[in-house]
């Protein structure tokens, strides 16, 4: 009863400040909001009308057909978008084959050196590629292999921190049932693939979220290894307007919003899984 | 099978499963963080082979080196702008978003849509925005008699700028950090507190919300501090780092030393102190969280 009369005592004064509140909260969405819608807007104008001091969203000369059409068919966009797929699907299942794996014998399997592997992992979480891109990019410079899509892909191959996350979660399948799919003669392997990997899903899925985007949307990694066209990823295409933008602005903001809407489309589509799987890296450092 | 075959099957086996990523984890962190230690101490540069031993010359470099000196100086501006205010913003929208369940699912996404987005395209968009003569904000501020401001072309303004739109970025990836903290304090204990008379919304905050989200509050500010260290993106498409180095931070002081004046010696001196602060940020954490997990 109490708790009852609590939540009504604290509502009822208070409803003229929730209201101005939650007008406050959208109002706030929309500044979060308007970026896209700006952008959307001018990729579909020709380009004296974006800087129009009489601003609308809505295009007054339609010229959305001609400055998509000239982006994805005219210009190599479909090309990075292909690039940036073959680069981030590749180091994911790189990443999955060889941390799934690992992250199985860590929690499950006892071997002398699994604590020292374990200590190295956890090191490892706290180094990103800025510390390591100069041996890496030196190694690959030596080898012939700069701009390639296995210098795109190589320093990703591993991620420490899946290992980590597969860990936790795997150190809490229980044993019992391990044991007993083992003395119903499974060998180790069908227990990996038929038993723990099923379980693993939803980590999975959280972690390849968390992957994909966090590659597509790299920056760094591409602009040191990258020179030529045809392998450049979305977002490094985007270095192109640096300080400068194409003369044409309504292509400009065209292409920004190709390079875009991959991942702004499947965040609409999965929210609850990309809102889990990015700030999941909130686990742990 | 004996016992002692049973367990030598099954080390094998384990060492099987780990060999593949444990040959990954020595090339690509173990051998380049030991040859980056090794490179740091030469002036080792990539157009030439013929290098030297420097000793601590590359860091005592660091000591009179004007840039770096102004980029470590214009990082702390910059995360000195960022900081407070992702987290206090980020903080009080969590609160006042969780206190409307209607509407937080919608409000989350919006606040999100940042967060996932590539960076690199928006913060075109944010050029575009921030345009000194044509802007969208520019237009807005001067019809309620405010500005022309220069965002990205003035010396004083930049990391302003900059600040603003990584706080647009991740505000979202903050408030949602804030709410699971929210979402996992007990609704008793708020009972707990008005019935010992704290039932005025800022006496919650102070007696329950604050002291219970001691371990996300921590979090937060950590990985903040590192996201402001790693200030890259921005730089590198709006600004590189002009006008007049005025938005040369640390990370793009050590890119630009490393792929394009291929200083390699210096620049891994410099990745190294930059993963050293990295290192310290969580040690705080570390200790922090332990002693302030209080449940």
């Amino acid at each position: 009863m109490s708790s009852i009369n609590l939540t009504l005592r604290s509502f009822a004064p208070r409803s003229v400040w929730s209201l101005i509140g939650t007008l406050f909260l959208f109002l706030g969405a929309w500044v979060m909001v308007f970026p896209f819608i700006w952008m959307v807007s001018s990729s579909l104008k020709p380009t004296d009308e974006v800087y129009d001091a009489d601003f609308s969203i809505i295009p007054r000369t339609f010229k959305g057909f001609e400055n998509y059409y000239e982006v994805l068919f005219n210009q190599p966009y479909l090309t990075y978008l292909m690039n940036s797929f073959l680069v981030c699907g590749g180091i994911l299942i790189v990443q999955l084959i060889t941390a799934v794996p690992a992250a199985y014998a860590l929690a499950k399997l006892k071997f002398r050196g699994s604590s020292i592997l374990f200590g190295t992992v956890i090191a490892a979480l706290t180094i990103p590629i800025n510390v390591t891109s100069i041996p890496i990019y030196v190694g690959l410079a030596k080898t012939g292999l700069l701009d390639t899509y296995l210098a795109m892909m190589l320093p990703f191959f591993i991620s420490v921190f899946a290992i980590f996350l597969f860990r936790q979660f795997f150190r809490s399948f229980p044993d019992s049932v391990i044991d007993a799919a083992r003395v119903d003669g499974f060998s180790e392997m069908e227990i990996i693939l038929r038993l723990i990997l099923p379980s693993a899903v939803p980590a999975i899925a959280a972690f390849s979220v968390f992957s994909f985007v966090a590659h597509w949307n790299d920056l760094y990694w591409p602009l040191i290894v990258v020179t030529s066209q045809d392998k450049m990823t979305a977002t490094l295409s985007m270095m192109q307007y640096q300080s400068d933008f194409d003369t044409d602005y309504g292509r400009t903001f065209a292409s920004a919003t190709v390079v875009t809407a991959p991942m702004v489309i499947a965040f609409l589509f999965a929210r609850r899984l990309f809102i889990r799987g990015i700030t999941m890296t909130g686990v742990k450092g | 099978m004996s016992l002692i075959t049973k367990k030598r099957a099954q080390a094998r086996l384990a060492y099987m499963l780990v060999l593949p990523a444990v040959l990954l984890i020595f090339g690509i962190y173990v051998l380049p963080i030991i040859t980056v230690f090794g490179i740091s101490f030469t002036d080792y540069s990539l157009v030439s082979n013929y290098f030297e031993f420097i000793g601590l010359g590359n860091y005592r470099q660091m000591l009179t080196d004007e840039a770096f000196g102004n980029a470590l100086r214009n990082t702390l501006i910059y995360a000195g702008l960022f900081l407070p205010s992702s987290f206090f913003i980020s903080l009080f929208l969590a609160i006042a978003i969780q206190e409307r369940k209607q509407f937080r699912s919608i409000l989350e996404v919006l606040y999100f849509l940042p967060v996932t987005s590539t960076l690199a395209a928006m913060a075109l968009v944010w050029a575009a925005l921030m345009d000194s003569n044509q802007g969208v904000i520019n237009l807005w501020a001067g019809a309620i008699g405010l500005g022309p401001f220069n965002w990205l072309g003035s010396e004083t303004m930049v990391l302003l700028s900059m600040a603003l739109i990584s706080l647009w970025s991740v505000i979202g990836f903050n408030m949602v950090l804030f709410l699971a903290g929210l979402t996992a304090i007990p609704a008793n204990l708020y009972e707990a507190a008005a019935i010992d008379g704290a039932d005025h919304p800022v006496d919650k905050f102070f007696r329950v919300t604050w002291p219970m989200l001691g371990p996300t509050s921590m979090f937060v500010a950590v990985t903040s501090s590192i996201t402001a260290f790693k200030l890259f993106d921005t730089v590198a498409i709006l600004t590189q780092g002009g006008p007049n180095r005025s938005s040369e931070v640390f990370l793009y002081l050590t890119f630009l030393e490393g792929f394009e004046y291929f200083n390699m010696g210096y620049s891994a001196a410099l990745s190294l102190v930059f993963l050293g602060i990295i290192f310290l940020f969580a040690l705080v954490q570390a200790l922090f969280v332990d002693r302030n997990v209080q449940y």
